[in-house]
């Protein structure tokens, strides 16, 4: 159909040759560059320019394109990677399909690096861009995909860091489901006593929370709820959540998780016993409710962590110890204090200062090592110390584990629903540490606090704000729009498809699927175009638009001369 | 120094590399503002992931006269599209596979340049140029192509694009680091004779395919021009025939021929 039409429609390129001022033009003579495209097949004009990304440049292709009646346009200069959304958004003010648009780098990996062999480089732009022509002979005009978005939010996990999400995702006026497993909102604030830096009760900032939370009309609480099905695609999400005995069925646009991590019993660690060897989070809760009757108190950090079994560091613990530690002399300032610590993170100037005051209020500070670990008996502990070279006993009536944050036990069953990774210590993992640290690599699917790593309770507001900000850049607009550059089953090619379903199984984004008929159907708007599956697919069927196998293998012959 | 080694060093080798937009290729950007230079013989392709590289391309580009073509990807566990890499390593490791039965197995590479390794990328590049170089020209390239080595480069194609082949390797991540669908997970060392086998199979088949494209001929002649034990000959022709590709002709005195279909 669409084939027979594009036959007729001669191919008219016209291939704009850019200098960079110096950059390419300094090494190699354009003009002699853009004579040798005019001998390329199919190409009607050719022009070198100054600046090709230059107003001057931009109107001289759109001139071209008008004056020359150009179908497609090559332009040779920098690299795509910057410069190709530019020239794209170019040729569609003239009418032109943007993917009727072919990029060749000709400075970052050619002019630039081979500066001592101006010869060899202008034979290696003109192939290029042979290459790049070829290629643009076979290029397709491609629609992007648009889709509704459903303009409503879920956020998985009531802790501080989810509330904060939906709280602040229901302010800017969008329907929030806000999920919690629990039967209570606040996750670890529930436990926690004060709060650091602040010295803030953990309570009252719950119940501030959960205020908001209550006056908030937009915003729905499931707790004891449990997410058995997520179905969809970014903006339109169907989502079923079992609560008791009830199902709810909701439609939703954006998902954030914030389901944050669990806490680690130290079973067979340091004598543990939860009575006089207690973890940092058990401590927590006795100060919280009880009073302390002790007076010489050991706490010991790093317990199962920074180890082999788990390499990571759960950065909260130190400063929960200074906490509690400050917090216990506050109470019984005669009370001894010994932190056993392997390495002492407290930084920026509110946490050092803890570790100030602690040291002023007379906390003692022993440093171990993990080839030798502090050996806990009966009343005493015996630490080896390396500065001195000998073991010193330290007696106790209370022992204090500071235990690590691990990741939850149920994230892989929640990862695979949401087709999102986890990383080798299973807490979930974000699609660029740097430059999408709040997104995941598929669309639509948002990360918060402690689910991603151990964090403390001001890091786990700040991302649920910025979690918030980013799921709102896709539910504030009406229709989500999505590359076109997809892979594609076209119709004339089902029947070579022998439903192996070796392409389902290669998809990283759960796009292709069959339908009632056993028919293989990819969604396109799931698809990510990274064209496995048509390298993949044993009989040939799938096409990788944009870069479909007919384009590469006139890339290849073109790159073989002819 | 001798002539064949001087003729070594003059020589400039065509390298085609195929880049994953978001890593390598990335990557030959960054080396480009580095300024940091390497030898101008590589033209590039650039493709989504590396796992878009169907082994067709990597030898439709030695059967146009590469010299030698590289596929770079992402680290593993770093590719943008998540495993693309991992799927990139195994067609790649079937291309290797395949090449080494006409010894240019040394003519390709795979490896990684993150976005990051702009003197990575370089330094890759140029010891691959390098090896290149010292390898000497392909046998296939220039004006007169070795015809023998050119038609089993075709075999080994078709033998790689048939169904056989690619479901094996679509299947092996999951088949040996997952389970079958019978629920068992078959072993690294099994699968790979399984495929072992089946390559040469298919290669053998190939061949046959090609050369009975020629002319009708006998399974005794086939088996010396090819130089295949003649009763595996035999086998291949009756799978052929199974599958319609190949079908009996006539009789040469008391010797049945087949041709292609």
């Amino acid at each position: 159909m669409k084939m027979s039409e594009k036959e007729e429609e001669e191919v008219r390129i016209g291939v704009f040759v850019c200098s960079c001022g110096s950059n390419i033009g300094g090494l190699i003579d354009v003009k002699d560059v853009a004579e040798y495209a005019k001998s390329l097949p199919n190409v009607v004009f050719t022009e070198d320019n100054l600046y090709t990304c230059s107003e001057t440049g931009l109107a001289q292709i759109k001139k071209g394109v008008t004056e020359h009646n150009l179908n497609r346009v090559v332009v040779a200069s920098c690299t795509p990677r910057t410069h190709e959304p530019l020239f794209r958004e170019c040729i569609k003010d003239v009418g032109l399909n943007e993917y009727l648009f072919q990029f060749v780098n000709i400075r970052d990996q050619c002019t630039w690096v081979h500066m001592k062999y101006p010869k060899e480089a202008l034979e290696k732009a003109k192939e290029v861009i042979r290459m790049g022509v070829a290629k643009a002979v076979k290029l397709e005009a491609l629609e992007n995909i648009v889709v509704d978005a459903t303009p409503t939010a879920m956020v998985i996990g009531g802790g501080v860091s989810g509330i904060t999400a939906a709280l602040s995702l229901a302010n800017q006026g969008f329907e929030t489901h806000l999920v919690e497993k629990d039967n209570q909102l606040g996750g670890k604030l529930n436990i926690l006593n004060k709060l650091f830096p602040t010295g803030q009760d953990a309570t009252e900032l719950l119940e501030s929370l959960k205020e908001r939370v209550k006056n908030n009309s937009n915003l729905t609480v499931y707790t004891s709820a449990r997410i058995t099905n997520i179905e969809g695609f970014v903006g339109n999400y169907e989502v079923e959540i079992q609560q008791n005995s009830k199902t709810s069925n909701l439609s939703i646009g954006v998902i954030i998780v914030a389901v944050g991590a669990s806490l680690l019993t130290p079973t067979g660690k340091f004598g543990y016993d939860g009575k006089k060897r207690i973890t940092q989070y058990e401590l927590e809760e006795k100060l919280k409710n009880v009073n302390v009757n002790a007076n010489d108190i050991v706490m010991i950090q790093c317990v199962g962590a920074r180890n082999d079994e788990r390499k990571y560091c759960s950065n909260v613990c130190c400063m929960s110890a200074l906490k509690n530690a400050l917090l216990l002399k506050e109470k019984n300032p005669n009370a001894n204090i010994t932190i056993l610590f392997r390495d002492l993170y407290t930084p920026g100037t509110h946490y050092e200062e803890y570790y100030r005051r602690a040291r002023e209020a007379g906390v003692i500070f022993l440093s171990y090592k993990l080839e030798k670990e502090p050996i806990v008996e009966e009343n005493t502990i015996k630490v080896y110390n390396e500065y001195i070279g000998e073991e010193i006993s330290v007696p106790y009536d209370l022992l204090v584990l500071s235990t690590p944050l691990i990741a939850n036990d149920d994230n892989k069953e929640l990862a695979q629903m949401l087709k999102v990774p986890l990383e080798e210590n299973k807490f979930f993992l974000e699609a660029h540490v740097k430059l999408r640290p709040m997104d995941f690599a598929t669309d639509g699917v948002f990360i918060c606090g402690a689910a991603k790593w151990p964090v403390d309770i001001t890091e786990s507001i700040t991302q649920g704000y910025a979690a918030a900000g980013r799921a709102s850049t896709i539910i504030s607009h009406d229709t989500i729009e999505v590359e076109g550059a997809t892979s594609f089953l076209p119709e004339y090619n089902k029947d070579l498809c022998t439903g192996c379903e070796v392409c389902i199984s290669v998809c990283p984004y759960k796009a292709i699927s069959k339908n009632e008929d056993d028919e293989i159907e990819i969604t396109q708007v799931l698809c990510k175009g990274c064209g496995v599956c048509g390298a993949t697919c044993t009989n040939h069927a799938i096409i990788i638009r944009h870069f479909t196998d007919e384009q590469i293998l006139s890339e290849i012959y073109a790159f073989g001369g002819s | 120094m001798r002539l064949e080694e001087v003729k070594i060093m003059d020589f400039e080798p065509k390298i085609l590399g195929f880049l994953c937009n978001w890593c390598s290729y990335a990557g030959a950007d960054l080396a480009g503002v580095s300024r940091m230079q390497y030898p101008p013989n590589i033209r590039v392709i650039r493709v989504m992931c590396s796992g878009r590289v169907d082994p067709q391309f990597i030898f439709e580009a030695l059967r146009v006269g590469a010299d030698g073509v590289i596929v770079l990807g992402c680290h593993l566990g770093d590719c943008h599209y998540l495993e693309g890499n991992y799927e990139a390593e195994k067609k790649f490791d079937m291309v290797k596979r395949f090449l080494k039965l006409i010894n240019f197995e040394d003519r390709v590479r795979l490896d990684w340049v993150s976005a990051s390794e702009g003197a990575r990328y370089a330094q890759v590049i140029t010891e691959f140029t390098d090896h290149i170089k010292t390898l000497g020209p392909s046998p296939i390239g220039g004006d007169t192509p070795d015809k023998e080595i050119l038609n089993k480069l075709k075999a080994i194609e078709d033998a790689a694009a048939g169904d056989r082949m690619r479901a094996l390797v679509g299947r092996e991540r999951k088949i040996t680091e997952q389970e079958n669908v019978y629920g068992e997970q078959v072993p690294l060392d099994k699968f790979n004779n399984i495929f072992d086998s089946a390559m040469r199979e298919e290669y053998e088949r190939h061949r046959i395919l090609l050369s009975l494209e020629e002319d009708t001929k006998s399974v005794k002649s086939l088996a010396a021009e090819l130089e295949i034990d003649p009763s595996i000959v035999l086998e291949h022709i009756v799978c052929l025939k199974g599958r319609g590709q190949i079908d009996f002709g006539e009789f040469m005195g008391i010797t049945p021929m087949f041709y292609k279909i």
